[in-house]
């Protein structure tokens, strides 16, 4: 099929996702009591003014659904319920990037160590080692992050003294260490996992005997035959590994006080700024939407067998 | 003729949960330059476990004592690192099943060239040309473009020639072959020994040929070890062994495997028996997935326009090697499969214009045994439920006491007895559960009984107990048989007629006496003759025929 | 011999406690569940405070046997120990039942997607594929400020957050039941579809399905942990280990056993069910059971 053509058809392929995010977003909107829509509220003249306005509530439905779907692609979501002088889309763009810096290093440091901690354990399957990392993973799941970020708090900025309790301080690297090692440790643990059980399975093909049988040494054989088989399912996980990843940020930002955009979420949340609330989870799931191509797309150009038939 | 390999009192042991299992029970043997040596005897007789444990490759929980000669250098014991310089270089191995054997997710390049840069000090231009060069010496089309290509792009045959292709990149002194055959199709297994032999030739190898197949033996090698349970049973020339066999053990096996040469005796004279069944132009296509949205669907042809008859009372053999279309037969039968075209008329009704009442009507009069004995039956049911619920379809109104005896007859029938009516199918030996697959088949009373490689999967003791049953149950219950099936000496003793599908379509059908004697079409003189037959100097002959054949 | 009685002794299930039972992580898992779950049934009702009882003369105090307080309180004086065993009663509770609804939704689905297979099968999936790249628990997060936070509605939502990993391993093993020989033979043995389904597909799911409440119970509980973090769960007076974990986060430096406790006994039911979850697994794979051939 041609390398250009299989990325094309697999972006044709993420827009029915695209539209059906956007699609449910906005009935949900309308379908809301007490929401914008909801007719028996009463808001200051202003507003309703504003919400009129911005959602032509006069027109029929499609066209309605129609203009919100253009608003969102000129990137305007509407304003803001909470912070009247805002609209979401400005709200957005200044958590945003504190949220990017925090998720991007903790996706970064799970699979670098996830990866590592896995592999370790699964070449020497069984041992100590092993047994300890296995005890180590599953922490990192059981404990949830809203439990294991208080007590690295607790830990290293109240008893050690070593680290900041919070806030984003002069946006140095010290304000991130904490934040990032609690949303990081859940996914270094179950990418630990998931690594340890694939290089398991891959040690136990046949390929890796008839490699044995070759005569060439176990470092050699893990690098080239074991390596990509068993990360493969890696690639595949980092889709839902960045949905986990965003929604973990929710809890963290919000524990350690820093103004990314999980934390206006969930101040949106609690004070029903439907605006908000419906722009933030818009954007994250194009975002994942996105991600999750790029992730398929690349996947189609590691895998041999997805890499003959295109 | 110096040896080049000597093996003295060696033991194989397995300690699983503190249960001491031995594999190999004070075994010796050993291999002259040139040889080619037979291990040979059924499943559990150690055979792999012994050039596994010379390897060093035995499981974690293995052990091997005793001595292991290689070229004067004891080999057994040495650490993985010493071993690392022997193995894939002096002393090489190729595998039975090639799918898994090669790695699907790196080039059979990177494959190849990986054992040369750990064993000889080829650059990557050199190495790659050696790798090039070997693949044409075993005959893999366009070398040059398969070296990039990947190990699921072959068919089995051609994976094992790159196999043997990189097992040869070091000119080894030996090469270990475990079962380098017995995943593949008959025909492709003529050409694959026969690669193996010319190899042996011109590298002046040794060679250990691991197998459980008499006939494979008789061509290839030139001395014999017969294995049983771990013990050595017999150890001499192929001569010796095949012509003058001194242990029980040899004499059962080679009885067993000539077995099923003599003819069987056909008891009732056919007198232009009814036609049961008459089937006219079958076809059944698959479309293939297809490349882009442009390019026309193409089309599988399973089965392409097929006819033929099935005369009541005869058990009509359908043989073909893979991809023959011969399951896709069995299942257009069973109606488990919509024909694409054609027409098929059982006991008078077409059942391809049956709707699913009349269907389900219909169905009691033909039943299948199936190939793998475990997985047709349900994991979850008890033996007494397997069989009640076909007599429940069928019979729905028979009273409780009449079933529970209906079934029990029917286990009688097939040689069980009523203790296994509540047991599960994972407490039942591969035998067991295929009778019990019988039984089922039975109790609905069919006329028809559709057979699909129903022996091919058991261990050759119990495949006869099984065929003698099958038998037995046709004569009894006037059963009209078709019997699918891979291995061509089980269709000549117990099939009146046969026909010999290849690649959907219907190649020759007859007399079975008259197909296998005196073939009329190529392709079926090609698959009797490639049949290995337990007999050192025919094959010998038929080596001889073939080579000069080729020349 | 009757032929209704079955060889208990040797079914399926049997062999695989068995094997469960060896397992000692697993095993010793259960008996703590186990423990809990009476705990959390009966201890309130030996103490003589009640869930929302405010003391203002014993505000934060720690734990301490003489003043009955065995927990300590939190800061309106309220006995955590009562809270904590209420907070387990809900937690708990939202678990078992939000997985029986991600369990049934995903079972169904996965199971009638991959049974009728072709096109709808496709479809089915491609549904499923869609939904997977959402942010779910956002979405969930919206439900609950949109139409309010009734605790129905928590277990719904939750529930639905989960069914998808579940219906793609039922629709897997769906599909590989449906290629076994057995399914065949059923079909020429007379069966129909309905009860291919129920007596032959059905039951050999069964094992899946264990493993999987075991392994999503955990994650149900999680996310009410989650939500009732971020303020969005369960209303007071009701209270959960989420909740109680929130509360415990904000008095930490000055009471860290409001945090403390509950996040123990909230990292330990997940601990556990993770432990039981992976024993089970292990224990049903089809692959470790070993056979004679012949």
């Amino acid at each position: 099929m041609g390398s250009l053509k299989f990325v094309f058809s697999r972006f044709l392929g993420a827009i029915p996702t695209l539209l059906a995010l956007v699609c449910l977003a906005f009935f949900l909107v309308k379908a809301a009591p007490g929401g914008p829509f909801d007719m028996e509220r009463s808001l200051p003249e202003e507003v309703e003014a504003n919400l009129r306005a911005a959602y032509n509530l006069d027109d029929p439905l499609p066209k309605q659904l129609l203009k919100y779907i253009g608003d969102i692609l000129q990137g305007d979501f509407g304003p803001s319920f909470q912070y009247r002088d805002f609209n979401v889309t400005e709200l957005i763009m200044s958590g945003f990037p504190v949220s990017l810096r925090l998720g991007a290093t903790a996706i970064l440091i799970a699979l670098f160590f996830g990866t590592l901690i896995g592999a370790v354990a699964a070449l020497n399957q069984n041992t100590k080692i092993d047994y300890v990392v296995m005890f180590f993973g599953m922490t990192g799941i059981s404990v949830p992050n809203f439990v294991m970020a208080p007590l690295l708090i607790l830990l290293f900025a109240i008893f050690l003294n070593l680290l900041p309790a919070g806030g984003l301080g002069d946006g140095s690297a010290s304000n991130m260490i904490l934040p990032v090692a609690a949303l990081a440790f859940p996914q270094v643990a179950y990418i630990a996992r998931l690594t340890r059980g694939s290089m398991i399975e891959v040690l136990g093909s046949n390929f890796v005997r008839t490699a044995k049988a070759q005569g060439i040494p176990m470092q050699y054989i893990v690098l080239r035959h074991v390596l990509k088989p068993t990360l493969l399912p890696i690639v595949s996980y980092l889709g839902p590994a960045t949905a986990a990843i965003i929604t973990g940020s929710v809890v963290v930002e919000q524990i350690f006080g820093l103004p990314g955009l999980g934390r206006y979420f969930v101040q949106g949340a609690l004070n029903r700024d439907y605006t908000l609330v419906l722009g933030v989870v818009v954007f994250y799931g194009c975002l994942i939407i996105f991600f999750n191509l790029l992730v398929d797309i690349l996947y189609g150009f590691i895998d041999p067998k997805i890499k003959t038939n295109r | 003729m110096d040896k080049i390999l000597s093996v003295d009192n060696l033991n194989v042991s397995f300690n699983t949960r503190g249960t001491i299992i031995t594999a190999v029970n004070n075994l010796s043997f050993h291999l002259q330059k040139n040889e080619v040596l037979g291990i040979v005897g059924e499943s559990g007789s150690g055979k792999s476990q012994t050039v596994l444990s010379l390897m060093g490759l035995l499981e974690s929980n293995g052990g091997a004592t005793g001595s292991a000669v290689f070229k004067n250098k004891e080999i057994l014991g040495l650490s993985d690192k010493e071993l690392n310089k022997i193995r894939g270089n002096e002393i090489a191995m190729i595998f039975q099943d090639p799918m898994s054997s090669l790695n699907p997710y790196i080039t059979i390049g990177e494959q190849m060239s990986g054992v040369l840069r750990q064993h000889s000090k080829d650059n990557k231009k050199e190495a790659r040309d050696r790798c090039i060069e070997m693949l044409s010496a075993v005959k893999v089309p366009s070398p040059d473009k398969r070296i990039d290509g990947y190990s699921f792009e072959l068919s089995g045959g051609m994976r094992q020639r790159v196999m043997i292709a990189t097992a040869l990149l070091t000119s080894p002194d030996l090469l270990i072959a475990d079962e380098p055959t017995t995943a593949l199709d008959v025909t492709v297994q003529e050409k694959i020994l026969d690669l193996i032999l010319e190899v042996k030739e011109k590298f002046l190898m040794s060679v250990i040929l691991i197998t459980h197949d008499l006939g494979v033996v008789a061509r290839t090698c030139d001395n014999v070890l017969v294995l049983k349970n771990g013990i050595k049973q017999e150890y001499g020339s192929a001569e010796q062994i095949f012509y003058s066999p001194e242990a029980e053990h040899t004499r059962e096996l080679l009885f067993k495997s000539r077995e099923l040469d003599e003819p069987l005796q056909k008891t009732e004279p056919n007198i232009e028996p009814q036609t049961s069944a008459s089937i006219k132009g079958l076809s059944v296509f698959f479309p293939m997935p297809k490349r882009n949205f442009i390019s026309k669907a193409e089309h599988l042809k399973a089965v392409n326009n097929l006819s033929f008859d099935i005369k009541e009372g005869e058990i009509l053999g359908v043989v073909g090697e893979s991809g023959s279309g011969k399951s896709t037969l069995a299942r257009s039968l069973l109606k488990l499969q919509k024909p694409t075209g054609g027409s098929i008329s059982i006991f008078g009704e077409n059942i391809l214009k049956m709707n699913n009442k009349q269907t389900k009507k219909f169905r009691k009069n033909i039943q299948v045994v199936f190939q793998d004995p475990f997985s047709s039956l349900n994991p979850r049911m008890t033996v007494s439920e397997i069989l009640a619920e076909p007599l429940d379809s069928f019979f729905p109104k028979t009273t409780k006491k009449d079933a529970t005896q209906i079934i029990k007859n029917c286990l009688g029938d097939v040689g069980l007895e009523a203790g296994f009516l509540g047991r599960y199918s994972h407490e039942l030996s591969g035998g067991q559960c295929q009778r019990v697959a019988i039984a089922r088949a039975l109790i609905s009373k069919p006329k028809l009984l559709v057979c699909d490689e129903a022996v091919s999967a058991l261990d050759a003791s119990i495949r006869a107990e099984i065929i003698e049953l099958l038998l037995k149950l046709k004569q009894h219950k006037k059963l009209t048989m078709v019997f699918i099936a891979h291995d061509l000496a089980v269709v000549k003793k117990i099939c009146d007629r046969v026909l010999v599908m290849q690649k959907g379509v219907l190649i020759e059908q007859g007399e079975t006496n008259t197909v296998f004697q005196a073939p009329s079409n190529q392709y079926t003189k090609n698959l009797l003759n490639s049949v290995p037959v337990p007999d050192p100097r025919l094959e010998k002959e038929k080596y001889l025929k073939r080579l000069s054949n080729r020349n | 011999m009757s032929l209704r009685k079955k060889n208990k002794n040797n079914s399926l299930l049997n062999d695989a406690w068995r094997v469960l039972k060896k397992n000692k992580a697993a095993a010793t898992s259960a008996w703590v569940m186990v423990v809990m779950g009476l705990m959390v049934i009966f201890g309130p009702l030996l103490s003589p405070f009640a869930l929302d009882q405010t003391d203002w003369y014993q505000i934060s105090i720690q734990p301490d046997l003489a003043s009955g307080h065995i927990f300590g309180t939190d800061d309106l004086g309220r006995d955590l120990f009562v809270r904590v065993m209420h907070g387990g009663r809900i937690s708990l509770m939202v678990g078992l039942v939000a997985t029986m609804v991600s369990v049934i939704i995903g079972v169904s689905y996965g199971s009638i997607s991959g049974f009728v297979g072709g096109k709808t099968d496709a479809i089915m999936m491609r549904v499923v594929d869609v939904l997977y790249a959402m942010p779910f628990l956002f979405f969930v997060i919206l439900l609950m400020v949109f139409f309010g936070r009734s605790i129905f509605l928590i277990f719904v939502a939750i529930g639905a957050v989960n069914w998808l990993d579940i219906a793609r391993i039922v629709r897997g093993q769906t599909l590989n039941l449906k290629g076994k020989e057995f399914i065949d033979a059923a079909r020429t043995g007379g069966a129909t579809t309905a009860r291919i389904v129920f007596k032959h597909i059905v039951p050999n799911l069964l094992g899946l399905v264990v493993v999987y409440v075991a392994l999503t119970v955990p994650q149900v509980i999680l996310v009410e942990s989650f939500l009732s973090f971020l303020g969005l769960g369960v209303q007071e007076p009701m209270t959960s280990w989420g909740a109680l974990v929130n509360q415990g986060a904000r008095q930490m430096e000055t009471s860290p056993w409001m945090l403390l406790f509950p996040g123990i006994f909230l990292a330990t039911t997940l601990f556990c069910f993770n432990f039981i979850g992976d024993g089970l697994r292990d224990a049903l794979d089809p692959k470790d059971r070993t056979r004679e051939s012949g």
